[in-house]
């Protein structure tokens, strides 16, 4: 459905993509991964036909997003980073107004947000500058929806929002790829990653790895131990200085520490002991897609 | 069709819902010829004098009398020397001060030179022209009434036509409409559209079967309504309130404010297709277009008193063709022949301008 061959934008001397190939399938919900400043709103203009490509060449749903860009805008489902909607409009007023605009009403296609909407529904009379972030999101998902887009481009979603209506929100899209709608959805959080099909793993404007989220996580290549400690802080610090340690990076609570694998539990244990680092826990864990980002990003520094 | 109406409805609830906007739209108007019209006069009424008259004799009264009789002058002090005119001014007392010479009858009977000096306030350059103006009048006035003089064989007649009164009303209203239409037409269009940038839901448009012309003409007609409806405000206000004349054909006006709105609605569009915050917009708009109008369109500083350079720059206002054919229209009744040239500038600005806006319209972000 989405195609893209090796896609460059540049903004003057800034390299905002860097040559990005990439195919989502019909059906695919794919996953693009990556801190802010990533390039990752940079595709999304391009393949909404708002940014022409400085160089390479994308489609979307066979069409070419420079040439064609007239079909593009009538099959795509666009939510832009910002939550797009008329704030001085009520919630009904921009449903009616988004159907309109894209030849259909809210009757019409009632069925493809229906579960949303009746979210909404109470608030329908209030403005839209009105509602919390996550009902916002809501709103602009179902604008995004009316006229039954066959490809759901959408930017930064769930940023701003609160984790319960994150779930949510992430219920909802499951649910629409099981109607058949092709969605590409970018994310700086690491745990909307694993409800992807496929995910790519972007970092200034490059594709660092691409795969299942299953996949990636069992690709990692090094032992991975849990390590909850009385302070955290202090216990990166005194990792540093463990010479088999590859990398560590603070969880929550706690630290993850990529060694090779011949170190065992011990050494780690000996080596905090040394240091005085009250140790309450630790564990080989099996990675997460959040540790095999952290240890591509960390390479990235380590060569560059 | 549909598409078109739901974008119009769309901008009609941003404009109501707006205090703002609201304010701008239809406070303005009424605050303007207000103001124009009560507060920021060139008439004058009642100005403040005083008078020395060192003469004290029957003819230095009688010119005194018809000084404050004219209704123009409020007589404030009576002087006894020249010391106190000096005085009288410093404490902004007075605007003008008279000295009527020693034996003013008796040099006006005998042939001999009568002496009046006339001192004005020169801070204030503007009202010091013109009361001195008013006085002269009064004074030829009393020298051919009284008769004392011989009526000399080189008589002025000056006659103001179209208005025998010079009353500044019928400058203001036709500058102040200027103004106002220019402001609703060009500065709010140029903000909406801005501000839909702004908020990122041009991208939403931009990414849907919407066409440009849509968005644009969408955006357009109810600024238009909105205009007009302000023209005929100002209109009623300056025909009813400031009693202003109307001489011509009300269809021929009509017409031609539309094609003024026109025409500054389109600069507005090409000031939004170049600004992308609401802000840039606005200043744009305030110095691109606002100051040259009131500035340089001849409403408040005749053109041809100004520098030649800013002269050719008054020419490609759309402003001040339309105040010429305004005051045409309005004062002298003219049909469209006498106005065909001004009329003809105008579409032609209007239309160099929806060009260059249909070119700039962008399909992108960039």
């Amino acid at each position: 459905m989405i195609a893209i061959q090796n896609i460059s934008k540049s903004y003057g001397d800034v390299k905002a993509l860097n040559s990005i190939s990439f195919r989502v399938e019909k059906g695919q919900l794919f996953g693009l991964i990556g801190p802010d400043g990533s390039g990752k709103t940079s595709l999304f203009r391009i393949l909404t036909s708002l940014l022409k490509p400085t160089s390479g060449k994308a489609t979307v749903a066979g069409f070419n997003t420079v040439t064609d860009y007239k079909d593009i805008r009538k099959i795509v489902g666009y939510m832009p980073e910002r939550f797009s909607l008329y704030m001085d409009l009520t919630v009904e007023e921009n449903l009616k107004f988004f159907a309109t605009v894209f030849n259909t009403t809210i009757r019409e296609n009632y069925h493809l947000i229906e579960e949303i909407y009746q979210m909404l529904e109470p608030f329908k009379n209030r403005r839209a500058g009105d509602l919390s972030g996550g009902m916002k999101q809501k709103l602009a998902l179902s604008c995004a929806l009316i006229h039954k887009p066959e490809i759901l481009l959408l930017d930064e979603p769930t940023t701003g929002v609160d984790p319960v209506s994150r779930k949510d929100f992430w219920d909802i899209l499951k649910k629409l790829q099981k109607s058949g709608i092709t969605t590409l959805v970018s994310t700086p959080f690491m745990d909307d990653a694993e409800l992807c099909d496929e995910v790519a793993l972007v970092q200034k404007g490059e594709i660092l790895k691409m795969d299942t989220p299953q996949n990636l996580a069992n690709g990692f290549p090094h032992k991975l131990w849990k390590i909850v400690s009385e302070n955290n802080y202090r216990t990166l610090k005194v990792l540093d200085e463990f010479e088999t340690k590859i990398s560590a990076f603070s969880f929550g609570n706690s630290v993850h520490l990529a060694t090779g694998d011949d170190v065992d539990e011990q050494a780690i244990v000996n080596h905090l002991k040394q240091h005085n680092v009250k140790l309450i826990s630790i564990a080989i864990i099996k990675a997460h897609i959040e540790d095999v980002f952290m240890d591509l990003m960390s390479h990235e520094k380590g060569s560059s | 069709m549909k598409t078109f109406i739901a974008f119009v409805s769309k901008e009609f609830k941003h404009i109501f819902r707006d205090r703002r906007t609201l304010i701008i739209l239809f406070g303005m108007p009424v605050v303007l010829v207000t103001l124009f019209g009560f507060a920021i006069t060139t008439e004058i009424n009642n100005a403040s004098i005083a008078v020395l008259d060192r003469s004290h004799d029957s003819y230095s009264r009688k010119l005194i009398d018809k000084i404050s009789a004219s209704g123009y002058f409020n007589i404030k002090s009576e002087l006894q020397s020249f010391n106190q005119i000096e005085k009288s001014f410093s404490n902004g007392k007075i605007k003008l001060a008279v000295v009527i010479g020693n034996d003013f009858g008796k040099h006006l009977i005998t042939g001999k030179n009568a002496e009046i000096q006339i001192v004005t306030d020169a801070s204030d350059p503007n009202t010091a022209n013109i009361i001195s103006n008013y006085l002269m009048a009064v004074f030829q006035n009393f020298t051919t009434e009284s008769g004392v003089l011989p009526p000399s064989n080189l008589k002025i007649d000056t006659r103001m036509l179209y208005n025998p009164e010079n009353r500044s009303v019928f400058m203001f209203v036709p500058g102040v409409m200027t103004v106002i239409l220019m402001l609703v037409s060009a500065m709010m269009t140029s903000i909406t559209i801005a501000r839909e940038k702004e908020l990122g839901t041009m991208e939403i448009l931009l990414v849907s079967p919407l066409r440009p012309w849509v968005i644009t003409i969408g955006k357009v007609v109810p600024y238009l309504l909105l205009s007009i409806i302000n023209a005929i405000t100002i209109l009623l206000l300056g025909l009813f309130v400031f009693k202003m004349p109307m001489h011509g054909s009300y269809l021929l006006l009509f017409s031609e404010i539309v094609l003024f709105i026109l025409s500054s609605l389109m600069l507005g569009l090409l000031i939004s297709t170049m600004a992308s915050t609401q802000q840039t917009a606005m200043l744009g708009s305030m110095m691109g277009l606002m100051l040259p109008t009131i500035l340089l369109s001849g409403f408040i500083f005749p053109i041809s008193s100004m520098p030649v350079i800013l002269q050719y720059i008054s020419h490609i206002l759309p402003a001040k063709w339309f105040i010429i054919i305004i005051k045409s229209i309005m004062l002298k009744g003219t049909g469209f022949k006498p106005i065909a040239f001004e009329t003809g500038i105008l579409a032609f600005i209007t239309i160099v301008l929806a060009v260059m806006t249909i070119k700039k319209f962008k399909i992108r972000l960039e």
